[in-house]
């Protein structure tokens, strides 16, 4: 079953969402997943990129593709939403010949196309299977009550993303019911969490993210798994700023999907890395775990 | 709801500029709102997003080109997701900002700087060096307040790089936004 998907794991792996990082590589590791890392990957440009020039921001995009290409790889599993749309929109645009000409132009060594980038929530998905997942649980996680929050581009624009629903994903939930947890319905899934304006509008991140946090302590989540290290960052490490905000007083912990499958995976503390979160989930977690049993 | 008079303020030229950067046909949307029923965004912006569609209908490139809207979009794809028309709003919104660039716009300056200064540490070292960023945007707004509350919170947990990740290849990606930048020019 070990199958081989190059990994491109965004700049914030190396920094903010390390932790990310750790328990994604871990947790398919554990589950027979090779990811093979891009020599010398770049930046995808992000969302700044874009909004400056799409030609700029495909070739930015493009140059990581072309690396994959030389891999003798025709596909890339990425943790982080932004990266993923930056790379499959730079393929999908490449498709039409006067763009990619024009995005060449830019490039040291023109991109050969073809190349997919996939989640790695859709490469665990498709590549592995949940009754794989499921097999592999050593500590289910009974008992705790997650809201599943995918961010906004995860899926979106369909047409683009191809995976799952753009309304109503369902692939987080169905991996994290496969190790035992309660997924309870989340109506925010897709919503906004303000995004990269944490830094230049706190204001807005503090109302949007607010927004989230509330609604997952209504409908009685013990926490928010999610799966974006931006989502991540602004429900949990701004949450302090939330909650000044908002005259809010949250403690919602926010791990990432990886790590929450690298507990019931039983795999190292040191790799699902919950100490580098601001809310630690550990309390939550353990108290949840020691009722069900 | 300002009254527009089409006669003399109708800018041919940028309704096709749009249409052609964004390559979306701008006549098909018939103002149902739902774009601005679903943004996050609406209660930030000066103009909501199917206003500026309608703007954009009606050639209205100075108002379009100076609205805060443009600079607050995220790109969170709900307006594009959600059109019955098939229309990629989102785009429409990316391509108004680079044509608000090229006119020297920006109505919400910290945005742009914030971004800018995100391409300059991609440019500078081949992949973001966040800390680098966050200093970068300080010095350049004079902002020295931003985020000093989340000093004491991240620094203890390890994870915030002091010095920059630089690839081999840096001089390769300094190279495209070299390239680029000939080309917006020529």
């Amino acid at each position: 079953m070990s199958e081989a998907i190059a990994y491109y794991p965004g700049c914030s792996g190396l920094g903010t969402s390390k932790e990310y990082d750790t328990s994604t590589r871990a947790v398919c590791a554990a589950l027979g997943l090779s990811l093979v890392d891009i020599p010398d990957w770049s930046c995808c440009g992000s969302s700044p990129a874009h909004t400056k020039d799409h030609v700029l921001s495909a070739a930015l995009a493009a140059r990581n593709l072309q690396l994959v290409s030389d891999m003798g790889l025709k596909a890339a599993a990425t943790p982080c939403p932004s990266c993923l749309t930056n790379l499959r929109t730079a393929n999908h645009r490449c498709e039409a010949a006067p763009f990619k000409a024009k995005v060449d132009k830019l490039l040291d060594d023109p991109y050969a196309g073809g190349v997919n980038a996939v989640s790695v929530l859709q490469a665990l998905t498709e590549m592995v299977g949940l009754d794989t997942v499921k097999s592999a649980v050593r500590t289910p996680l009974k008992g705790l009550k997650v809201a599943c929050y995918y961010g906004c581009i995860m899926n979106r624009p369909p047409e683009l993303m191809a995976f799952d629903d753009c309304e109503n994903p369902m692939a987080m939930d169905n991996i994290l019911a496969a190790m035992g947890a309660e997924v309870v319905p989340f109506p925010l899934k897709v919503e906004c969490c303000g995004a990269s304006y944490g830094i230049p509008r706190p204001d807005v991140v503090a109302k949007l993210s607010g927004k989230l946090l509330d609604a997952a302590v209504g409908v009685g989540a013990d926490m928010v798994a999610v799966a974006c290290p931006l989502c991540q960052m602004n429900l949990d490490l701004r949450q302090g700023q939330v909650n000044r905000a908002g005259g809010t007083n949250f403690r919602m912990p926010v791990p990432y999907f990886t790590q929450l499958m690298a507990v019931a995976l039983n795999i190292a503390d040191e790799e699902i890395g919950f100490s580098k979160l601001c809310v630690d989930p550990r309390p939550v977690l353990s108290k949840a775990l020691a009722v069900a049993d | 709801m300002n009254i527009i008079n089409l006669t003399r303020d109708y800018d041919e030229d940028f309704v096709h500029r749009v249409e052609e950067e964004s390559g979306q046909n701008v006549s098909l949307c018939y103002q149902c709102g739902n774009c601005t029923a679903g943004c996050p965004y609406t209660f930030a912006y000066d103009i909501p997003v199917s206003q500026i569609m309608r703007l954009v209908q009606a050639g209205q490139k100075k108002t379009v080109l100076s609205s805060k809207s443009i600079w607050l979009c995220a790109t969170c794809e709900s307006c594009t997701t959600r059109c019955p028309n098939m229309i990629d709003v989102a785009c429409v919104m990316d391509v108004l900002r680079h044509m608000a660039r090229r006119e020297g716009l920006a109505a919400v300056p910290q945005v742009k700087t914030f971004w800018d200064s995100f391409l300059d540490s991609v440019r500078a070292h081949g992949r973001v060096f966040e800390l680098g960023l966050l200093i970068n945007y300080v010095t350049k707004t004079g902002r020295f307040w931003t985020d000093m509350d989340l000093g004491p919170k991240i620094l203890p947990k390890g994870k915030l790089a002091f010095k920059p990740h630089d690839i081999q290849g840096k001089e390769h990606v300094a190279r495209i936004f070299e390239r680029f930048e000939r080309e917006s020019n020529s």
